[in-house]
């Protein structure tokens, strides 16, 4: 009986040491290959639309489950490497259904090696924020704002990246 | 000096598209849509009605779905008092298949939609409202012979549970229309899936 329970014991911790052992290989793997997306309130996330600094921003509102906000990231994705050295950042705010982040958002951001800074906003009312963000905006998405020091406009639209290019072009140095 | 001239006309034709559409007091215009049933449908065929619940809506959007039960919640609270839900589809199909007639009738059957559930077959009608996304209400309320626009919006606080509502932005719109008072707030935000058009 007793040799049952050592056995028993020695099984227990061979399974924690196993565990352990693929956990911190998967954060090892994560690290890596992908950005952490961090879970944001809109008090948290406000300042970030308003850096005061030498960059032009591109802020833009985003989901996974919307087709136009999906088909648009390749052309956030190109200015932000291409205008890097310019000062221009791009934001992409997510506002899938923070329960899916894990399910959804992460595989996302992942398949389609994302390297623009990513968020999700996690907030119950959008009746309260979305005014915050821009007073034009009626809730549709993809909706972007973009802002340097002397400059801040919204567009509820979809871009092409030349249509961003000419937007940048004449706010960078 | 062509790029600037450049810059202004997209700031023009984005505030443009904005001030199209309609603005609370409005007068709203009427509709033959077809309906899940088959038949075309007009609020002139209301006669009993005090007014009208339109919200453009869809079958693939997860705002709408996530706001399904609770349409069918203010249908069965507000029709009897006069204020009926008309749900509209305005997404163009080629765009989005998955917002045709056919699978509006499907999705309908499945949720055993009490309300009317419309198709904006040519997307005639949601430009004119100035709709932009689903779900997108405008409440709108008899005036003489006239449907005039009293609340345009969202539906509550809390989009993604239901069981976290604070304020029912639209119902208590409705209510202070029954009570003989304006809406306050007469216009609220809520984000939603842009509606689906091939020029987009």
């Amino acid at each position: 009986m007793q040799l049952i329970t050592i056995n028993m014991n020695l099984i227990f911790r061979n399974l924690i040491l196993i565990f352990f052992l693929i956990f911190s290989f998967q954060s090892i793997i994560y690290a890596n290959d992908q950005q952490s997306i961090k879970v944001m309130s809109f008090d948290e996330f406000e300042p970030m639309l308003y850096r005061d600094t030498d960059s032009v921003y591109v802020v833009n509102f985003w989901a996974t489950w919307c087709a136009p906000c999906v088909r648009e990231i390749p052309a956030f994705e190109k200015l932000n490497e291409m205008y890097e050295s310019k000062k221009v950042k791009v934001l992409l705010v997510s506002l899938d259904f923070p329960n899916q982040l894990e399910s959804r958002v992460v595989p996302f951001v992942s398949d389609m090696k994302v390297k623009s800074e990513v968020i999700l906003l996690d907030e119950r009312n959008p009746n309260r924020w979305i005014p915050l963000v821009s007073e034009e905006w009626t809730g549709a998405i993809p909706a972007t704002v973009i802002y340097s020091k002397d400059f801040r406009a919204f567009y509820q639209r979809e871009f092409y990246f030349e249509e961003l290019e000419e937007i940048i072009q004449p706010l960078i140095n | 000096m062509k790029r600037v001239s450049i810059f202004l006309s997209i700031i023009f034709l984005t505030v443009a598209s904005f001030s199209q559409g309609y603005k609370v007091g409005d007068v709203a215009t009427d509709f033959r849509l077809k309906n899940v049933d088959g038949n075309y449908l007009s609020m002139a065929g209301y006669t009993d009605a005090k007014g009208f619940i339109v919200i453009f809506s869809c079958n693939h959007c997860p705002f709408v779905v996530a706001y399904e039960d609770r349409m069918i919640e203010l249908h069965n609270e507000f029709a009897p008092k006069g204020f009926p839900v008309i749900a509209i589809n305005p997404n163009d199909p080629e765009v989005e298949p998955r917002d045709s007639y056919e699978l509006m009738k499907v999705r309908a059957e499945e949720k055993g939609f009490p309300f009317a559930y419309v198709f904006d077959d040519g997307q005639k009608i949601y430009p004119i409202y100035g709709a932009t996304h689903t779900p997108h209400v405008f409440l709108l309320e008899r005036a003489g012979a006239e449907l005039k626009v009293a609340y345009i919006g969202g539906i509550d606080d809390s989009p993604r549970d239901a069981s976290q509502v604070k304020e029912r932005y639209l119902a208590n719109a409705i209510n202070a229309l029954l009570a003989g008072k304006r809406p306050e707030p007469s216009v609220t935000r809520a984000i939603g899936c842009t509606i689906k058009a091939k020029s987009n």
